[in-house]
């Protein structure tokens, strides 16, 4: 929602400057969403999430809720509840026309953006240093630290690069459907939430997969008969798959050590 | 819950007969803010039953509420033709078949809450939760596309036979049972699966059952605090059982403190009348001193969502263990 | 030298190999344990003991051979089952209930015997009173037993460490096993209090006329009470018998290389 009203803001004034729609602009557009979101993630977790850090993980839970409820109202109140027409910032035409298969620009966009930011995010975790100070951290906070790692900067990195991600997904989102209002994120954000706990808490390909997986049969469901069920179906999916899979489709199953 | 627990509550239904006697000099204002809490106890105390003391993660349990409140609504719409006249069709036979209607929901519910424990209960906690929520949220579709029960217009007609009474025992008798089953022996059972579930299984406790049982007792008498919702508003909407106003529950057992049946209930009170709170408190001024103007508040009206979410953070950033919970200095043996 | 399989056997373990992905952690271990038996598990650290443990007390179920105890299996049952059958365990890092009082961490350990029924406990019978005090004095007279009597409201959390591990035992206890398993009772005392442990562990056995397997490191305390070892090295049995059997093997020394010093029980 952040990014998506950032973008929105920003958008006429990067008009000055690049012709919109373009995709100069565009690029432009997501940096700035980009270190926006980042920032106020890393605000966040510093003022919220790190003093908690000791605590049982349902007051983190609902201290994240409470956080969600914080920008989306402030939302609400400081652009006004109704919906803003999000501007067209790539020029949206079919790209790829194959026999009734059609894609257009803003579909490839998508798609193409998503897996570049995939393979940049997985590149960051498996090949670079900070990489394996998040996964180090993950596995044993105690044991990173006495390593030498910063426990608080990696924390805050991953907070701003999630953040960042989430204002492009924002984006993104009101490139497809370019009705934004301050309450857009909140079924995309847990149906997010949905599609990582599928794949695997902690597994990013299978977050991927958990998001493909979702997107697909919400899609199929809404052109079938059980359509008004399209919201239900999300979990529907997660409670099939989580009864067979215990720790989500590529999760890996924790043992705990006695 | 000290020396005679069936006498306290003997005496809490007694009490709340009394009171309700003379609910026609009470403002019906006052009322229904009371029948209010009367109900959010009662929810209150059945996820502290799930959450609290057995420690597992459920986000759905106004989904719960939804399935007692529509059951029994449906069972008074749809029996009320042939039972009422059959007892008589005076006083004695509605408020029996009040009394049917809200077991009758309460029973659809902990059905339903065995189908969603059983199979949810194998998972962890972050998955449990989840899993929960996406419950809750079923409920809420399904009863959205059903015609039976009004879809997304809604259930209306539904006799209003909640009263203070009915309300105030029904909580009290909700706190007793669910606090004599915990503080016992078998009880400590739901305490032992919620520190350590592998040491519980270690000393004989089979925790599914427990975590099963809590989830089932608690959905029952979520299906009732619903029953008395539906009996009560007389309209039932799916809008109303999702995600949020499960959250809002789980705020009433957090800031109570997990487990702590008597917070649990300063909560809910607590909670139901920050609403009201607000909405007297935004319609006063804030005179200045030396001038003749004064601030006005009327602002809280429209900032409702913003401060009870700023309340939520600061809770948990400042008091997460409860408001109520006082960590009472037990003489440490080593005299420290 | 191996004892050879007694029909009479308390706990049976037969052939019994666990692997996780492809790593071997038990395999083909067979031993019993007999009534009245004190016996020592023993190995260089990552040997498997704890593996054994918990393959025992069904946390792990072997990937092959069996597991009787009293001539019933054991494999597939739930670890609750397992304790209900006679089969009680402490853990390596102290697993008490962290939110409960010294006295309820044993009370919660009764409910396996319980004769009570769910409505007698909410509607307060006779029965149930009756019952309870049953069970308040049976926790006391354990708890007194064990010194810890005095301790009895207080949180389990904040008891010392050594009293932890023995508030631990006074659990496992009292769900009234056959055979109790103790997992590094010793790891974190002092001398004085590995001799205490000595002779508690030896008055358990006498007094609760139970079979006891311990796992530990310090050979003092092993040497001194076992009167069977059986040592594993690296998920294999290298050795079973005796202390003074095992105290000379030299198949045992070598794979506690470095620690010669400590084998013949000299503290």
């Amino acid at each position: 929602m952040v990014g998506a009203f950032f973008a929105f803001y920003c958008a006429p004034i990067v008009a000055k400057v690049l012709p919109i729609p373009g995709i100069g602009a565009f690029l432009v557009i997501i940096l700035g969403v980009m270190i926006v979101c980042a920032i106020l993630g890393i605000i966040i977790e510093y003022l919220a999430y790190r003093p908690l850090r000791a605590r049982p993980k349902l007051v983190v839970l609902i201290t994240a809720i409470g956080v969600s409820l914080f920008l989306e109202y402030s939302g609400q109140w400081i652009f006004g509840p109704d919906p803003k027409a999000f501007p067209e910032l790539i020029t949206d035409r079919p790209l790829i026309e194959w026999h009734t298969l059609s894609i257009s620009v803003n579909q490839s966009l998508i798609l193409g953006v998503t897996f570049l930011l995939l393979v940049g995010l997985c590149y960051i975790v498996k090949r670079t240093r900070i990489g394996i100070a998040m996964r180090a951290v993950s596995n044993n906070p105690q044991a990173a630290a006495l390593m030498g790692i910063n426990v608080d900067m990696v924390i805050s990195f991953t907070f701003g690069l999630g953040s960042a991600l989430a204002g492009v997904g924002g984006v993104l989102y009101a490139l497809y459907s370019p009705s934004i209002d301050p309450l857009m994120g909140i079924l995309p954000g847990l149906k997010a939430f949905v599609a990582a706990v599928l794949g695997g808490i902690g597994n990013l390909p299978g977050a991927v997969v958990g998001g493909f997986l979702l997107g697909t049969t919400e899609t199929y469901v809404s052109a079938s008969s059980l359509s008004t069920y399209r919201d239900a179906i999300a979990f529907a999916v997660l409670i099939v798959i989580l009864l067979f899979k215990p720790s989500g489709i590529l999760g890996k199953a924790e043992v705990e050590k006695v | 819950m000290s020396t005679r627990p069936k006498l306290l509550l003997l005496a809490a239904i007694i009490a709340s007969f009394v009171i309700s006697l003379f609910s026609s000099h009470i403002n019906p204002y006052y009322l229904d803010v009371l029948v209010g809490i009367g109900i959010n106890i009662v929810l209150a105390a059945s996820l502290n039953l799930i959450n609290g003391y057995t420690g597992q993660f459920s986000l759905g349990h106004a989904g719960f509420m939804a399935v007692g409140g529509y059951s029994a609504a449906m069972f008074s719409i749809h029996c009320s033709g042939k039972i009422l006249p059959a007892l008589g069709g005076g006083l004695f036979a509605s408020q029996a078949l009040f009394v049917v209607a809200l077991i009758a929901g309460g029973l659809v519910t902990a059905l339903v809450g065995l189908i969603v424990g059983a199979p949810s209960l194998r998972l962890r906690g972050d998955y449990l939760a989840i899993v929960t929520l996406g419950f809750g949220e079923i409920i809420r579709v399904i009863l959205q596309n059903t015609e039976a029960v009004g879809a997304s217009r809604g259930l209306t007609g539904i006799p209003l036979y909640t009263n203070f009474f009915w309300t105030f025992s029904i909580a009290a008798l909700a706190i007793y049972v669910i606090t004599s089953m915990v503080h016992s022996t078998h009880g400590r059972g739901f305490l032992a699966v919620r520190d350590d579930e592998i040491a519980a299984e270690a000393v004989g406790i089979n925790t599914t059952r427990y975590k099963v049982t809590a989830f089932v007792i608690g959905a029952f008498f979520a299906g009732v605090a619903g029953g008395l919702y539906a009996h009560f508003k007389q309209y039932l909407n799916p809008d109303g059982f999702g995600f949020m106003a499960s959250i809002e529950i789980v705020v009433m057992v957090i800031l109570g403190g997990m487990g702590n049946m008597a917070g649990v209930t300063a909560a809910a009170i607590l909670l139901t009348l920050l609403p009201e709170f607000l909405r007297v408190l935004s319609g006063w001024h804030i005179p200045l001193p030396f001038t003749d103007a004064s601030i006005s508040l009327k602002w809280i009206a429209g900032t409702r969502m913003i401060l009870y979410s700023l309340l939520l953070i600061l809770i948990m950033l400042l008091r997460p263990q409860g408001l109520f919970t006082w960590k009472i200095k037990k003489k440490s043996p080593s005299g420290k | 030298m191996t004892t050879p399989a007694s029909t009479i056997d308390l706990l049976r373990m037969e052939s019994c190999t666990i692997q996780f992905g492809g790593l071997t952690a038990v395999s083909d271990l067979s031993f019993g344990i007999g009534e009245n038996d004190l016996v020592g598990l023993i190995g260089p650290n990552g040997a498997g003991k704890t593996t054994v443990f918990n393959l025992i007390t069904g946390v792990y179920t072997p990937t092959s051979g069996s597991i009787t105890f009293q001539g019933k299996s054991l494999k597939g049952k739930k670890p609750y089952e397992i304790t209900a059958s006679g089969v009680a365990r402490t853990f390596q890092n102290i697993r008490l209930f962290q939110s409960l009082s010294v006295f309820d961490n044993v009370r919660a350990a009764f409910h396996l015997h319980l004769r009570q029924s769910i409505c007698d406990t909410i509607l307060r019978s006779r029965k149930f009173h009756k019952e309870e005090d049953e069970i308040e004095n049976r926790v006391m007279e354990l708890l007194e037993i064990f010194n810890l009597g005095r301790f009895r409201d207080a949180y389990a959390r904040y008891l010392p460490y050594g009293d932890q591990r023995r508030l631990e035992i006074v659990r496992a206890l009292a769900t009234q096993p056959r055979l109790l398993l103790l997992d590094e009772p010793a790891a974190g005392m002092n001398p004085t209090e590995k001799i205490e442990l000595m002779r508690l562990i030896q008055f358990i056995e006498e007094k609760f006329k139970i079979s006891i397997l311990l796992v530990e490191h310090d050979m003092q305390v092993v040497m001194g009470i076992c009167r069977k070892i059986v040592v594993l090295d690296y998920g294999i049995k290298i050795a079973e018998g005796p202390p003074s059997e095992i105290r000379k093997n030299s198949k045992v020394i070598e794979a506690y290389l470095g620690d010669t010093a400590k084998t013949d029980g000299t503290p």
